[in-house]
């Protein structure tokens, strides 16, 4: 398998930790950052003003813990609907599938967290502490008060962001508007320790680690590859039109030098958020962010010649010279049809889920250490618990009855039974068959018993279980 | 658990294994560290023209490996982990269990306080502690009684209004909190075999109204009046200090048929749980006074709200 590996690596000492090279980042503008910029503010305007909504008299999106019970505007959500949570987590992961397919790291440049959140520190940074050569002079610089007073501001202001962010996460766990007149120092116990959680991780993981999160701690940044095919369309540099690289004047005549479009500026190396040169081709630490592409189309413009030396582009494109028109149509391909489908299926069947959820959940519960008894001579009785959980945000009040045998019937018990907005309520009750003249089949016989609502149309439901008869 | 080892072998074993592990990891870490090469590739070619590279981890990684090492270490000191080593933390997590349930047992006492406060009768008319009592009755309970509290053969109905040891709030309570161990002699042979036995079920029967025999009956009075009255009473209601039941009330915990009334009398019943039979098992020590408390409310309530 290797052929001259053998006897060379055996020698060749390897580096196994070096320093981080601190990445001073110069800014980009274009159409791809105008993208990222919008899709920060919408993404954050979400997150941060969501859990403010209020639905009637409560929190339009709470997925309260404490009681297990998850808000969401209309619908409240038990514990017992944890399919949904399911199918959101497929919904995201086949979206992820497909869009990674179609266009690369899409996520990571454009919707990641951590992502949005280097990018709203940099923002921070820049407006205290100037542009990246500014920044890097700072850092060289020795400590004086100027330095003293800027570190200080910057940082103030990302622990006050990243702390404003860890309380609005847990305020879509725990009631938002009671969480703030908490703060600062009155919260505590889980809350503080997830305030401090999200907020820490916001702070170090966006404001110290950066590029280094996606580099050497995130799973998905390394296991999209295998999405990517040679109809991906990803960030690529135009080699054959690029090199040789080199720089001229903006008259030079390209041909008498010998030089392709590159002039070597290394705007797209000093804009890249990973650091990585994407004239050295695809590469892993590409997070699809799409800067290099703006900030060379920039130069290109000023030197006159067409746009896209950094473009998205596939794989098959550039091998076989494919234009615009030829990679779209390359998008609807096997693969994407198939995560699109899948997909679709998903999405319909959530929905028409979530169309007919029955609000009324009832759980029965067989008396397992008595199996049956006589009442009265002929009449037997088996015990059973109803856990009925009415999930709608009023009260009901409601109705047991059992059908599968000839004249079965539910024992003594106060009917209607009132249970509570969003309550659930645990129903001992006995079910009563008086044994026919003839006989009867010993052994279980199903039965079914139905929860309705006193007008029998609101909300009813039917459970199965069993009656057991004794052998005589 | 460790006395189960007869020697202190195993115990060593792991604590040594444990202690070099973590000693071989701090020299790998120290030695990757002085490893001074250089980070462009690893030479490896695959398929002629597959390189493989090298990325060394940023230098704070290391750090993150000796951050778990101190911990390691700090935990092995702390928490039992090293053979019988027991840490000088001294946890258990017999200790742990204790130390939620004394915080759990913090949580719900003004609750209990609150209701041991009231009444039995204004208890049981209390929403919110009939539905904590009933869903200690469900676990604690039900598992005999029913979960409808009517029982079954052999363990006493509930709701049924007949209470042989008592139906006040204070026997109720004593019920629950002692336990109650009922005894019936077995009378067979008192009674003079089957006829006897017959003769007197068909006076038992006729007490409560069910079907039976006249010409037996006369019969079983006398044999009643000669071998029953001394626990169940001239009237045959019973004595609730010895736990004897009513016979006049149609109530019948070991099954209300002929067949099993005269099995009843003819081997007697004793509920002792030594004897292999059911009995009504002590609950203080298994729950608190106040859980207790709230029980007796709601098992009183069934019958008398």
């Amino acid at each position: 398998m290797n052929d001259s590996s053998a006897d060379k690596g055996a020698q060749t000492k390897q580096l196994i930790f070096a320093s981080r090279r601190k990445l001073y980042l110069r800014a980009a503008r274009g159409t791809f950052q105008n993208w990222r910029i919008a899709l920060v503010v919408l993404s954050q305007v979400v997150f941060y003003g969501l859990p403010w909504l209020v639905w009637g008299d409560r929190q339009a999106f709470l997925l309260e813990l404490a009681t297990r019970k998850f808000y969401l505007f209309g619908v409240v959500f038990w514990p017992q609907d944890i399919i949904y949570l399911t199918a959101l987590l497929i919904v995201c992961a086949y979206s992820l599938f497909l869009f990674t397919a179609v266009a690369g790291r899409l996520f990571c440049g454009f919707a990641c967290p951590q992502t949005i959140y280097t990018e709203m520190l940099i923002w921070i940074e820049q407006a205290i502490e100037g542009n990246h050569n500014a920044r890097k002079k700072l850092d060289a610089a020795p400590w004086s008060a100027n330095k003293v007073v800027r570190k200080l501001t910057k940082h103030g202001l990302w622990l006050l962001l990243a702390w404003w962010t860890g309380v609005t996460f847990v305020g879509y766990f725990t009631p938002i508007r009671e969480l703030v007149t908490e703060l600062p120092f009155g919260v505590s116990g889980w809350a503080l320790f997830f305030i401090l959680l999200y907020g820490g991780m916001v702070y170090f993981l966006a404001g110290w680690l950066r590029e280094q999160v996606c580099k050497y701690m995130c799973p998905y940044a390394r296991f999209q590859s295998a999405m990517f095919d040679r109809d991906t369309m990803v960030i690529t540099y135009d080699t054959a039109r690029g090199e040789p690289r080199g720089a001229r004047g903006r008259k030079a005549d390209l041909k008498e030098m010998q030089l392709g479009h590159c002039i070597d500026c290394e705007l797209c190396v000093q804009v890249c958020p990973t650091g990585i040169d994407i004239r050295d081709g695809l590469q892993y630490e590409c997070i699809g962010c799409a800067a290099c592409i703006d900030v060379c189309d920039g130069v290109m413009k000023k030197m006159d010649y067409p746009l896209g030396l950094v473009r998205y582009t596939t794989d098959n494109a550039l091998a076989s010279g494919y234009g615009r028109k030829e990679i779209w149509k390359r998008v609807f391909r096997p693969r994407t049809l198939f995560y699109t489908a899948i997909l679709l299926a998903i999405i319909i069947a959530v929905a028409s889920s979530l169309w007919t959820r029955n609000p009324l959940k009832v759980d029965v519960l067989r008396d397992r250490a008595m199996m049956v008894r006589e009442a009265s001579p002929g009449v037997l009785e088996n015990v059973y618990r109803l856990q009925i959980m009415n999930t709608e945000e009023r009260a009901h009040r409601f109705v047991i009855e059992v059908a599968g045998l000839p004249g079965i019937e539910v024992g003594e018990l106060e009917q209607p039974i009132s249970i509570d907005s969003a309550s659930a309520q645990m129903v001992p009750l006995s079910v009563r068959f008086k044994l026919p003249r003839n006989g009867f089949d010993a052994g279980m016989h199903p039965i079914i018993f139905t929860v309705r609502t006193e007008d029998g149309k609101t909300l009813r439901r039917e459970e199965k279980s069993t009656f057991m008869v004794p052998r005589n | 658990m460790m006395s189960d080892f007869t020697s202190n072998f195993w115990n060593l074993y792991i604590a040594i294994a444990t202690v070099v592990a973590l000693v071989f990891t701090a020299w790998i870490l120290l030695a990757a560290g002085k490893d001074k090469g250089k980070a462009s590739d690893t030479t490896h070619v695959w398929d002629g023209d597959l390189t493989e590279l090298n990325h060394p981890l940023p230098n704070w990684w290391r750090w993150l490996f000796w951050v778990l090492l101190i911990f390691s270490a700090g935990y092995l000191i702390y928490y039992p982990g090293l053979g019988s080593f027991k840490g000088i933390g001294n946890w258990s997590s017999t200790g742990q269990f204790d130390k939620e349930m004394a915080a759990l047992e913090a949580q719900t006492r003004p609750m209990y306080e609150r209701f041991m406060a009231m009444g039995v009768e204004e208890l049981a008319a209390n929403r919110q502690a009939m539905g904590t009592a009933e869903r200690i009755f469900q676990n604690t309970c039900a598992r005999c009684h029913g979960s409808d509290a009517r029982g079954f053969i052999g363990f006493p109905n509930l709701r049924s209004g007949a209470w042989n040891w008592g139906g006040d709030p204070a026997d109720i309570e004593q019920s629950i909190a002692e336990g109650r161990t009922g005894i019936m002699l077995p009378m067979g042979d008192a009674l003079g075999g089957e006829p006897g036995i017959k003769a007197v079920v068909a006076y038992m029967r006729s007490l409560s109204g069910l079907d039976h025999e006249e010409g037996l009956m006369t019969q079983g009075e006398a044999l009643f009046e000669e071998n029953c009255v001394a626990c169940h009473g001239m009237d045959a209601k019973g004595m609730k200090d010895i736990g004897a039941p009513d016979l006049t009330d149609n109530v019948w915990v070991e099954g209300g048929t002929e067949r099993a009334m005269m099995k009843i009398v003819e081997f007697g019943h004793n509920s002792d749980l030594a004897d292999g039979d059911f009995a009504m098992p002590p609950h203080k020590g298994v729950l608190s006074k106040g859980q207790m408390y709230l029980l007796t409310a709601y098992v009183w309530g069934l019958t008398s709200k």
